[in-house]
């Protein structure tokens, strides 16, 4: 079966700024795709690109078999998009913004009503219904927007960070209504900043840089690749820091990073809590006093450092508001 | 659905939410309904009392030219509310959609065709407050509204297009405002054309606002029997002329409004 979305080698170019070099992808029917990268990756242009926003320099992509150029009118009825920054019309109540989205959708007066109210519910919005998006707030406008990608039912679905900006309630929420959908068959491609909530959502993650696919597979193979969880502690005191790094350098899976003003110290291990648990066996026996202990996953930063050897920094002067 | 009805379909849509807009929007509402008033009443009364027409009352001349005036600043509304949906992210919204791509442009401007039609009641009960008449036939009278209500239409997309060429509010009123001062006062609205001196002339008779004036007079009957007939084509036609101006505006400007409206939105 073809996937659901292809993209083979997208170029995309602003003036001299190249979004976009060789960005390729394939999401099977029914999957998430996550999209990971830094500012300036080039996410939200790949984005636009498949939901025919923009048109690429070079390269071809398809979604739902419908090619983004030439088929873009029939692809339109096979999506729902999200752009990164809310699209709602101000003046409109959150209400009428949705049952304009249905009837352009050409759903009919009455199913446009309907799915307007199912969603304005699923999305907590039923108090600020039938008030003007002018008076919404930030996380409001974000939950209607994405409402707004959902209203037609769409098969493929794009997400262009749907969580930023969403209180944790919100977030919990959407992801179940992502789970929901793709158990229904929905295909989604979605782009986030944040490891934790690719390995969450996504079936599939890519990691994206400077344009293109620089890593792709399931969140435990890159955990995988760039060594699983991270014990941190804290120590009370900087004498400790070298005991430390050395009792617990048998349990580590990569470099161990110590922090000497934070008096903390850093150890990719790969086997999680039974790890967390031998290190501070050992702490104990070595009489050091920890502070602060715990597990976490590796940080975006951790991921870009392992995968490119630089760190993920902001390539781009680009202004976060429009 | 085929082609032409998803686009009347999706315009329609549109519109809704435009007018819907509007009357929430209290500046945009307030032009609609305050400009007309603030025109009828300023011009009827400070100029009215200082300049005379031989033969009648000066608001009766004045009157229908304070019509065209309203309605050509009426239309520049199409033009900012596009400038101003283009600094949101509403059209990436919709061009995710797959609705007609150029419902977005009827529907707008349908939607001022409507409150140009507001605009046009507002002025003319004004009109009859301050003392002015109408002297011809029903139909002549229903006929000089369509004229006008038609040549606001196609206004529209003159301002939609200025609109989508420079993008940005505040740099269109600027534009907008330099490019209808021309129009307005080089033209009959206030004054007889043929007291303007040589190439002014030439200019007020063969505006296409002084046209819609002429014919907005002849069909109202607000007519001076005292001035001479007008010598040039335009203003011995009106009627046709303006109907043809509106034509001419739209066979130009719809293709040319569309045009720039796809490149403004793909960027
Ligand atoms: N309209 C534009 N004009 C000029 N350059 C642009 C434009 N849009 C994007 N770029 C550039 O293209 C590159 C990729 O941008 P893109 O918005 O796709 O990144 P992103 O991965 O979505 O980043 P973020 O996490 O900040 O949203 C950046 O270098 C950006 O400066
Ligand atoms: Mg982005």
């Amino acid at each position: 079966m073809s996937p659901a979305i292809m993209a083979e080698g997208l170029v995309k170019k602003y003036g001299d700024v190249v979004a976009l070099d060789g960005m390729n992808l394939s999401v099977p029917e029914g999957t998430v795709l996550g999209l990971l990268g830094p500012n300036g990756a080039g996410k939200t242009t790949t984005v636009r690109i498949l939901t025919t926003l923009l048109r690429p320099d070079a390269g071809r992509a398809t979604v739902a078999g419908c090619d983004v150029v030439r088929d873009a009118a029939r692809l339109r009825s096979r999506i729902g998009a999200s752009g990164q920054y809310a699209a709602v019309d101000e003046h409109l109540t959150g209400a009428e913004n949705l049952e304009m989205i249905g009837r352009l959708h050409h759903l009919g007066t009455e199913r446009s009503r309907r799915r307007a109210r199912e969603l304005l519910e699923r999305f907590d919005l039923t108090d600020a219904a039938d008030r003007p998006v002018r008076g919404y707030s930030g996380g409001m406008r974000r939950r209607l927007d994405l409402a707004g990608a959902l209203v037609a039912d769409a098969p493929v679905l794009f997400l262009d960070e749907p969580t930023t900006g969403l209180d944790p309630r919100a977030r919990a929420a959407l992801w179940d209504v992502i789970a929901e959908l793709v158990a229904g068959g929905t295909t989604v491609l979605l782009t986030t900043q944040y490891l934790e909530e690719a390995d969450r959502l996504a079936d599939r993650i890519a990691v994206v840089d400077h344009g293109h696919v620089i890593a792709l597979g399931t969140a435990d193979e890159l955990k995988a690749r760039i060594g699983g969880d991270r014990i941190e502690l804290t120590v009370t005191s900087s004498r400790d820091l070298e005991t430390v790094r050395r009792a617990l350098a048998p349990l580590a899976a990569g470099d161990v990073q110590t922090d000497a003003t934070a008096l903390q110290v850093t150890i990719p291990v790969s086997n999680g809590a039974a790890s967390l648990t031998t290190a501070l066996g050992h702490l104990a026996a070595e009489r050091v006093t920890v502070r602060d202990a715990g597990l976490r996953r590796p940080t975006l930063d951790e991921v870009f450092l392992t995968l490119t050897g630089h760190q993920a920094t902001d390539h781009t002067e680009k202004e976060t508001a429009r | 659905m085929n082609a032409l009805n998803l686009a009347i379909a999706d315009g329609i849509t549109i519109t809704k939410r435009n007018v819907l807009k509007i009357k929430r929007a209290p500046d945009l509402l307030g032009g609609v309904v305050m400009l007309p008033i603030v025109f009828v009443l300023l011009f009827a009364y400070v100029f009215g009392s200082m300049i005379s027409v031989p033969g009648m009352s000066y608001q009766e001349y004045l009157i229908p030219g304070i019509f065209v005036v309203t309605i050509v600043q009426s239309a520049q509304i199409t033009g900012y509310t596009l400038t101003q949906d283009l600094q949101k992210g509403i059209f990436d919204r919709f061009r995710t959609l797959p609705m007609a791509p150029t419902a977005v442009l009827t529907g707008q401007t349908l939607a001022d065709l409507l409150t140009n039609f507001t605009s046009v009641v507002v002025m003319a009960l004004v009109g009859l407050l301050v003392g002015w008449r109408v002297h011809s036939s029903p139909a002549e009278v229903v006929l000089g509204f369509l004229v006008l209500l038609l040549f606001a239409y196609a206004f529209s997309w003159v301002t939609a297009t200025v609109a989508l060429a420079l993008r940005t509010p505040e740099v269109f009123n600027n534009i907008a405002t330099l490019m209808s001062f021309p129009l307005v006062f080089l033209s009959n609205a206030f004054v007889d054309s043929a007291r303007l001196p040589g190439p002014l002339q030439v200019v007020a008779d063969w505006n296409p606002v002084s046209t819609l004036v002429q014919a907005a007079r002849v069909l109202f009957g607000n007519t001076d029997p005292a001035l001479p007939a007008p010598d040039t084509w335009p203003l011995q036609h009106p009627v046709a002329a303006s109907l043809l101006w509106t034509a001419l505006l739209l066979v130009v400007f719809v293709p040319l409004a569309t045009r720039l409206y796809k490149k403004a939105v793909s960027r």
